[in-house]
């Protein structure tokens, strides 16, 4: 068990780690085992229920129409999910331990994020930057970025602490100690991979709602 | 001792400080958020899986100032900018 990504081999000017070479070879196996899954009737409808399950639960907890998103919250819990876990098995390190990926992932759910809610408003979205004066212009930035930083900190955080603080037990304490750190981090991984998702949904979801907040706002402070 | 070795001992000083204190704020607000989720779910059951979401959620939001504290000890401690 390596806590800290290390260097494969050199690539031209990319340097290959084993972080880059688990999330691919993890992404080409959930694809190869969902495509095999969706040949097989049985497994298919059951795939589709728990999609449509998962649907409703989410679109039910939003005020606003969020359907566009879930696609992605559910890749994102089912690859997170299964990138965690992997660490768990002997041998292998979970992928999410390198702020690399934890970074990509974040910008891929601040992206999404964004791109739905201009598809949804249009560019009368970005209004929201300037208000309620242009002045803030800067703090609204921070606060976007700051947000997706914390994002992907609090994903990389939590699972190198995990890899660490097992990986310094059993350097100390020897074979079968961090086994109750493991259950530990077991837990923390579906929890990680469920607040990412979910985070990715609020995020997008509250800034639609307060764009929608504001005029409400205004119209109570006229009367 | 050199330069190096003042630098060395005061990074390892300041990871454990960092650590310590900026563990402090992050627990307490998690004590307080699951000490009032419980009383909101003992008074309301019917709400429980409403209130355990969002009981996720916010302690993930809390749970990250004390990462930012983990990220920059362990920033200290492997990756310290001033040492070689």
């Amino acid at each position: 068990m390596q806590p800290f990504p290390k260097e494969l081999f050199h690539l031209g000017p990319f340097v290959v780690t084993d972080t880059m070479l688990g999330a691919m070879l993890l992404s080409i196996c959930l694809l190869g085992v969902l495509r095999f899954a969706m040949l097989n009737r049985s497994a298919r409808e059951s795939l589709e229920l728990t999609y449509e399950v998962l649907e409703r639960s989410i679109v039910e907890t939003t005020n606003t129409d969020v359907r566009a998103l879930v696609p992605l919250v559910l890749t994102l819990w089912l690859f997170i999910g299964a990138a965690n876990l992997v660490g768990l098995l002997p041998g292998l390190a979970s992928p999410t331990r390198d702020l690399s990926l934890a970074a990509a992932l974040a910008v891929i759910s601040f992206g999404a994020g964004h791109v739905y809610a201009l598809r949804q408003r249009g560019l009368g979205y970005l209004k929201r930057y300037i208000e309620p004066s242009p002045f803030l212009l800067p703090f609204n930035v921070i606060g976007e970025v700051s947000r997706t930083l914390a994002l992907a900190l609090r994903l990389f955080g939590n699972m190198l602490s995990g890899a660490l603080v097992s990986a310094i037990f059993l350097y100390l304490a020897g074979l079968l100690i961090p086994v109750p750190l493991m259950l530990l981090s077991a837990l923390t991984a579906v929890v990680q991979a469920y607040i990412f998702g979910v985070l990715t949904l609020v995020f997008a979801a509250s800034s639609l709602e307060s764009a929608e907040r504001q005029p409400i706002l205004s119209k109570g402070e006229t009367s | 001792m050199t330069a190096q070795d003042w630098i060395a001992i005061a990074s390892i000083i300041t990871a454990g400080l960092t650590m310590a204190i900026g563990s402090i704020g992050p627990a307490l607000a998690e004590g307080r958020a699951v000490s009032s989720a419980l009383e909101a779910m003992s008074r309301q059951p019917d709400s429980s899986n409403n209130i355990t979401r969002t009981l996720f959620v916010g302690l993930a939001m809390v749970e990250s100032t004390a990462i930012y504290c983990l990220v920059i000890a362990l920033i200290l401690l492997f990756a310290n900018p001033l040492l070689p």
